[in-house]
């Protein structure tokens, strides 16, 4: 066989695997969009922000200032840690959830429906899957950078028990991934800025009560496997177990679900970009 | 193929070649079995009235909208298979600019540059060659919204040079457009077509498609019903000349019968009449002679406007 044959025997392979799984093509390109939102937000760089200081008056208000009252909590196992030490984590997690979700729907929507920005893209090299993976990345990228601001501000505030805690970075990347995918492809079904209260109608109560602010244990029984079925709940259990260090097994089932949750929101985004733009 | 002296293979199998080429909305189809086939260094037209079906043609030529039937190959690729790599030797320009707002006028070029894989330094190099080109190097920093229609159409232009297209694609490059403008636009685009890029674009301005095509085909319907070059067609579909009248009366009809037999054939129209004629000059004084006095009478070259009425029987612009 010569080598042109055989590039082209393996091209053919590539490309029947590629047509097999169920995500759109792409070109690898993905990380040019991510250039072209860090361009934007150069220009907006207020959003950025208010989303840095959100969870940091938070933390004050609610952690500092509320757990004066309310003493030490049960956080899991029986125990007790200061109610700053257990609220600090779910406050990262919530502001993970919530930045990459806003990137991931309002923005994207708007992109999408009234600045044309994918129809310019996607006669690029650029495929679906690439404006998929591109917006996400860049959700996940901002989420970053808030969570790295809060966890120093957390250590300074002396609410950081461990250093697992360097590991609620990623922990909050996951956490961001995960809603960021699944913000995206729900964005796709969405016709009006009406729609996005169903947004909100899903965050708020999640935000609320997946045991962020109290133990899982409060609950109801009837209500607990509700809440241990949200994906913000294994966000809160991953980055309050690596932070308070109590690190096990346990973490793992969380990563699984935030990550599964993940891969299917991108694949079904690109899809669904794909359904929309290429007609 | 013809292998060049320099090495170079010059390539006279056509750069996009469709056959039967179909793309179809649910029951409705927009278009309908056309066969095209563009070479390379010509500028090639389609030209016909909206909803003609030029805008789905070109978005299927553009590897963004899969085709329902027939075969399409650009640059000899398959854009089933190979949309990305057809994507990145093409330069597109749609009907609506679809320019990114939130970022400057060099940002848009830099950015869409990158879209395409090439090195920073190569964009930033190309960005002020295009600035130039697209007479838009002192908007440079401005954002795009303020710009004028015929700037924003000059940047979408050059945006879509940013990876050296071999093929441009210009989807109604001119709509909209104060006179003006259109004429900057056109000098752009001979200077382009000068410089050895294929161009493909669409319009329904018939003074467009002469100005700018050297081979067109008219569309209608998602059909095909004429292809050649303007004057082609022209001599093909018209007469030398045209005789147009125009009474003082609405029914314009009336008056066909009395000057039939000077023309070789008569459109009516709401407002006047038009006399396909070899002589314009000669057919007027007939007209004066029979004492039907029309409240006035011109003499034009025929246009594609005329090719086209006589294909289908309607104006293209309504
Ligand atoms: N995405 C679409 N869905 C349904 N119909 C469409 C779509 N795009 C175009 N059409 C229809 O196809 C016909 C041809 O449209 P188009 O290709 O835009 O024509 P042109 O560009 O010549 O004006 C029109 O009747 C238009 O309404
Ligand atoms: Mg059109």
């Amino acid at each position: 066989m010569s080598a042109v044959q055989h590039t082209d025997a393996h091209r053919t392979v590539l490309r029947r695997l590629a047509r097999a799984i169920p995500i759109p093509a792409g070109a690898g390109l993905a990380r040019t969009l991510v250039e072209r939102n860090i361009r934007s937000y150069r220009h907006g760089w207020l959003t950025l922000v208010s989303g840095f200081f959100e969870p940091i008056f938070y933390l004050f208000s609610l952690g500092v200032g509320m757990g004066a009252l309310v003493g030490d909590v049960d956080a899991g196992g029986g125990r007790m840690v200061e109610y700053a030490s257990f609220v600090a984590p779910a406050l990262m997690a919530s502001a993970a959830m919530n930045g990459a979700v806003f990137d991931s729907t309002f923005n994207v929507f708007f992109k999408l429906k009234y600045a044309k920005l994918y129809d310019s893209v996607l006669a690029t090299p650029l495929g679906p899957r690439d404006v998929a993976v591109g917006e996400i990345s860049w959700a996940l990228l901002r989420g970053l950078l808030y969570s790295s601001a809060f966890l120093l501000v957390a250590a300074v505030a002396g609410v950081v028990e461990s250093w697992w805690a360097l590991l609620t970075i990623p922990a909050a990347t996951l956490i961001g991934f995960a809603f960021a995918a699944v913000g995206m492809a729900a964005t796709t079904f969405m016709r009006s800025w009406q729609d996005f209260e169903y947004v909100s109608l899903s965050i708020l109560p999640m935000f609320l009560f997946s045991a962020t602010f109290f133990p899982l244990e409060r609950y109801p029984e009837a209500l607990q496997w509700v809440v241990q079925a949200t994906p913000l709940y294994h966000g809160v259990g991953l980055v309050r177990d690596l932070m308070l260090g109590d690190v096990g097994v346990g973490l793992f089932a969380h990563v699984l679900y935030l990550a599964v949750m993940g891969l299917v929101g991108v694949a079904f985004a690109a899809r669904r970009v794909e359904r929309l733009l290429l007609t | 193929m013809v292998l060049r002296q320099d090495g170079t293979q010059a390539d006279d199998r056509p750069l996009i070649s469709a056959h039967a080429l179909t793309k179809r909305f649910g029951d409705f189809t927009a278009v309908d079995g056309i066969d095209v086939e563009v070479r390379r260094g010509e500028a090639f037209g389609f030209l016909g009235p909206n909803g003609a079906g030029k805008s789905s043609t070109m978005r299927m030529i553009g590897c963004v909208s899969p085709p329902t039937g027939g075969t399409l190959r650009i640059l000899g690729l398959d854009p089933a298979t190979d949309g990305p790599r057809i994507r990145g030797r093409l330069g597109v320009v749609p009907q609506k600019d679809t320019l990114d707002e939130e970022l400057t006028v060099r940002e848009n070029i830099l950015v869409y540059g990158r879209y395409f894989g090439l090195s920073r330094a190569v964009v930033r190099e190309r960005a002020d060659e295009l600035l130039e080109f697209a007479q838009l190097t002192e908007r440079a920093s401005s954002i795009v919204e303020p710009l004028s229609g015929g700037m924003k159409r000059r940047l979408t232009i050059a945006r879509a040079l940013v990876n050296n297209p071999e093929v441009l694609l210009l989807d109604e490059p001119t709509t909209g457009l104060d006179p003006q403008a259109r004429h900057v636009l056109w000098d752009r685009l001979f200077r382009l077509k000068r410089s050895g890029v294929t161009l493909v674009l669409t319009t329904h301005y018939m003074d467009e498609a002469e100005q700018l095509c050297d081979r067109l085909v008219v569309m209608d319907g998602g059909k095909i019903v004429a292809e050649g070059s303007p004057r082609q067609l022209i001599a093909e579909y018209s007469t030398r000349e045209v005789l147009e009248l125009r009474f003082g009366e609405d029914d314009h009809g009336a008056y066909e019968p009395k000057v039939a037999d000077l023309a070789s054939r008569v459109e009516v129209l709401p407002d006047r009449l038009l006399l396909y004629v070899s002589d314009g000059d000669a057919a007027s004084k007939t007209v004066h002679d029979r004492g039907l006095a029309p409240l006035s009478m011109l003499v034009r070259r025929s246009t594609l406007e005329d090719v086209f009425l006589h294909l289908t029987g309607r104006t293209l612009i309504d």
